[in-house]
């Protein structure tokens, strides 16, 4: 007979091929409207970017802060804070990281990249903390105050790159382009090919690390405890104020290292819009990654196989790239409702006894 | 008039859930006139059979007739079609609506076209009330109700939609003894004029209001007869397969040290009034102290403030010499307290955390289970299924979620967790509430067994006979203050009674 734990994994896999085969079949829907070949879109998006190791690069590039900041906010909506607050949280970390890259040029590579990632994850973990504590002691909700910081940090980092941080020779040339100088070579995070970085690396000791702390710590299960039913936490001795506020510190602090290492692996300047929608991004990932590392790491890699593959599509198929926000759209609902009726816990042990007494059925 | 239910007849029903009969070619007849109980463990199947009845499930096999026709409920609606009405044992009421407005829910009489007529819901609730006797206010809101009002409310909310049979799932069990025995009387003068089919538990009201009485025990049924001729001993054997007798603390009384001292602590309540006034207690090591009153007078708010949850205005709650007023739960837990908590659902337990994880809920930190804050997943499963046997916790295996076990064996998890952390003294609230005999007799015999080792139990319950047979001295607490004090020998359900509806002394 199967047991429980091998049942579990069956069932969460299944949960992510019905979501996907929901939202391919919606997604067909709304291709056939816009008359593109469905099949051919499917085909650039999914498959052509798996065709050659320039285009898989490009998918690894845009995998890493997906990941990074999916591992975040798994880790707050695991405490009971959803964090929607990536995208600003990742913003305060790359001025963080390049105010340190820049004022501190001369320091050694040993001692700068660390203090300049250490500076992004403070700025994001602040970031973090604001909406946490505010959760936490005034019982403001995270949506609002997380969504509103979004805004106040994209402005902020608008304003960092026109004036205190802007290239001083774009200022003398006159273009104005928003964009911090190019940073110090001794600050960049290697590549292996292409634009494929080191960070890769990063990300998944980050995953690893996340579940020990997550599921194997006395940390974790307090946090865990604390989002999964608060009373009982506080019942039992946890401070979940206390919980809430550091998952959403954490969440932050993942945001900012996130920006750090794509400005010091790709970009190597803060240009605007750097932080390319990931913050939003990762939240589907993290839900999409069944809100656990392992999920979350071939979750940041599909999505972001869409997103690069969309770029490809206005050329190949003649079928906008917003396509993929359109897709994402329909998986956050796709997901929401599968979780909704599968993630219950109740649900699967009563398909799971279901599943024994047909095993049991057959084997007598 | 519809027609008059004259008899119905419930014929070889048969309802399969996967992997478990739930009903067992079940058959029962309830003639106009008559009150019928059912009666059985928790998980028997009583209430799959009443929701079979009422249209919410359908049998797989057996049929239902109503005066010898066979009818076929699609639904809730055809059988409040029919005539049918049940009382669930949650109200479902709208605590912010009025009498009358929850009335109109579910009158489609009064849902006239762009305009629902309240007038002529009020006239039928007023008219409704009048003809049983039951008094309602058809202009309260339900929040303002005790929860005796709501459950008349609901009464009268089932028979103004032309209920002419009614089905009641546990209708005492959130009732004061006064309550109840008003309940019992009202619906003996009602079965003059209707059917009656109610769930219970306690065997006292089974015999005090039935007519017949069908018992089950794993979807079957096991007996079926008129109640009169057997007395309540025999029902609860009958019940649980073997005979029950509820252990009673018949010990000599060993009062130790002061445990836990209360002084003159005033708590204030979710809504910001007072709900303890000046309250004074003292418990002390080795017996147990009942805190008898009707829900709502202050028990909540009491055991909350002792373990930490709860703000203390003034007042101090000494134990074992420490000050525990203002302090964290984590405090209070470290200095040596156990607590089951009231709602044993989403406060005792972590519903989604598997069984072996809410049993390390307090102690995720202690040396035992974790080491510099790695756990130590190998002790934690042992000592799940360890607990696991020795509380005899029916669970498929540790991993499974606590959530999804039955209400007796959640409290089973609770009480072994708390138990088995060797607490100094322990808080019972309505540790029993809506369980089984079995796990009653259970519970029972471990708190008598956590006295004989020396510890003070609070006992904090509205069922008079728990604390009757279990306390060693009673409290009763009413209106957020101690009433009386009595020894278990100046102790009976009379005077218990009359202190608990707040009358000082015996006139």
């Amino acid at each position: 007979m199967m047991d429980s734990r091998r049942f579990k994994i069956l069932y969460k896999v299944s949960v992510i091929v019905l979501a996907v085969l929901a939202t391919l079949l919606l997604s067909s829907f709304i291709l056939m409207i816009l008359g593109a070949d469905i099949f051919r879109t499917f085909y650039t998006i999914v498959i052509t970017p798996l065709t050659r190791v320039g285009h898989l690069t490009e998918v690894f590039v845009r995998a890493v802060p997906l990941c990074i900041i999916a591992l975040g906010v798994a880790i707050a909506y695991r405490s009971g804070i959803i964090n929607i607050g990536a995208e600003g949280q990742m913003a305060m970390g790359i001025l963080g990281f390049t105010t340190v890259a820049l004022s501190a040029p001369e320091l050694p590579r040993p001692l700068l990249l660390p203090l300049a990632l250490l500076a992004g994850v403070v700025c994001g973990g602040l970031w973090g903390f604001i909406p946490g504590i505010l959760k936490a002691k005034l019982q403001v909700s995270e949506l609002l105050s997380t969504v509103m910081l979004n805004y106040i940090a994209a402005q902020f980092y608008s304003f960092c790159l026109r004036v205190p941080l802007l290239d001083p020779a774009e200022a003398l040339s006159g273009a104005g382009t928003p964009q911090s100088a190019r940073l110090t070579t001794s600050i960049e995070i290697g590549r292996i090919t292409g634009r494929l970085h080191y960070g890769v690396f990063i990300a998944l000791v980050l995953a690893v690390l996340v579940y020990l702390f997550m599921w194997k710590t006395s940390f974790g299960y307090k946090m865990r405890a604390s989002g999964a039913q608060s009373r009982a936490a506080r019942y039992g001795g946890i401070n979940v104020p206390a919980y809430v506020t550091l998952a959403m510190v954490i969440s932050g602090a993942f945001a900012g290292l996130a920006g750090g290492i794509e400005i010091a692996a790709v970009h190597r300047r803060a240009i605007e819009g750097v932080t390319n929608n990931y913050g939003f991004s990762a939240v589907v990932v993290a839900l999409f990654g069944m809100l656990h590392p392992f999920g979350i790491v071939p979750a940041s890699f599909f999505f972001a196989l869409l997103i690069y593959g969309s770029t490809l599509t206005p050329r190949a198929v003649g079928v906008p790239a917003n396509i993929v926000d359109v897709m994402q759209g329909l998986i956050i609902i796709v997901i929401v409702t599968t979780q909704m009726i599968l993630q219950n816990t109740y649900l699967e042990d009563r398909l799971y006894r279901r599943f024994c007494a047909r095993h049991a059925g057959k084997e007598a | 008039m519809e027609e008059r239910i004259r008899q119905l007849r419930m014929e070889h029903i048969t309802k399969r859930f996967p992997g478990v009969l739930a009903s067992d070619d079940i058959s029962l007849t309830v003639d106009e006139g008559e009150i019928l109980a059912l009666v059985g463990e928790n998980g028997a199947g009583k209430t799959t059979l009443m929701n079979i009845l009422m249209g919410i499930y359908q049998q797989d096999e057996g049929r239902i007739l109503i005066n010898d026709r066979e009818v076929h409920f699609k639904g809730p609606e055809d059988a409040f079609e029919a005539g049918l009405g049940m009382v669930h044992q949650q109200y479902m009421l709208v605590p912010n609506m009025t009498v009358t407005e929850n009335v109109a829910l579910g009158y489609k009489k009064a849902w006239k076209p762009l305009k629902l007529d309240l007038d002529m819901v009020r006239s039928r609730v007023v008219e409704v009330s009048e003809h049983y006797g039951l008094a309602v206010n058809p202009d309260a809101y339900i929040w303002q109700l005790s929860v005796g009002e709501q459950q008349r409310v609901e009464l009268v909310k089932t028979l103004c939609l032309g209920a002419r049979f009614l089905i009641l799932d546990e209708p005492t069990s959130a009732l004061t003894p006064q309550e109840t025995d008003e309940l019992i009387e009202l619906l003996k003068r009602m079965k003059d004029e209707l059917s009656i089919i109610f769930i219970s538990h306690k065997l006292n009201e089974v015999k005090a209001l039935s007519d017949k009485v069908v018992i089950l025990r794993h979807g079957a049924v096991v007996f079926s007869g008129d109640t009169a001729d057997y007395s309540s001993g025999d029902i609860a054997a009958l019940m649980t397969g073997h005979e029950i007798v509820l252990p009673e603390n018949k010990e000599p009384r060993v009062q130790g040290e002061l445990a836990l001292s209360i002084r003159n602590i005033s708590v204030r309540s979710d809504r910001g009034f007072l709900a303890l006034e000046n309250l004074s207690l003292d418990v002390h090591q080795g017996e147990i102290v009942g805190l008898a009153g009707v829900s709502g007078n202050g028990q909540r708010e009491l055991a909350e403030a002792i373990n930490g949850l709860r703000p203390v205005e003034s007042g101090t709650i000494e134990f074992f010499g420490v000050d525990l007023a203002n302090k964290s739960p984590y405090y209070v837990i470290d200095h040596g307290m156990g607590y089951i908590p009231e709602e044993r659902n989403i406060e005792g337990i972590v519903p989604s955390f598997a069984v072996k994880e809410n049993f390390i809920l307090k102690d995720s930190d202690s040396d035992r289970f974790s080491r510099h804050r790695f756990l130590k997943k190998k002790v934690i499963n042992d000592n799940a299924v360890t607990l696991k046997d020795q509380f005899d916790i029916r669970t498929p295996d540790t991993s499974t979620a606590a959530g999804s076990l039955s209400g007796g064996n959640i409290q089973k998890v609770i009480l072994a967790r708390e138990i088995t952390r060797a607490p100094k003294f322990l808080i019972a609230v309505y540790p029993t509430r809506g369980l089984d005999m079995g796990a009653i007799e259970f519970i029972h015999q471990e708190l008598l067994k956590k006295r004989r080792e020396g510890i003070g139990i609070l006992l904090i319950s509205e069922e008079l006979d728990e604390i009757m047979n279990l306390c060693d001295r009673i409290a009763v607490i009413y209106k957020g203050g101690i009433q009386k004090v009595l020894t278990h020998e100046e102790a009976n359900r009379r005077t218990l009674g009359i202190y608990m509806a707040g009358l000082k002394e015996e006139e």
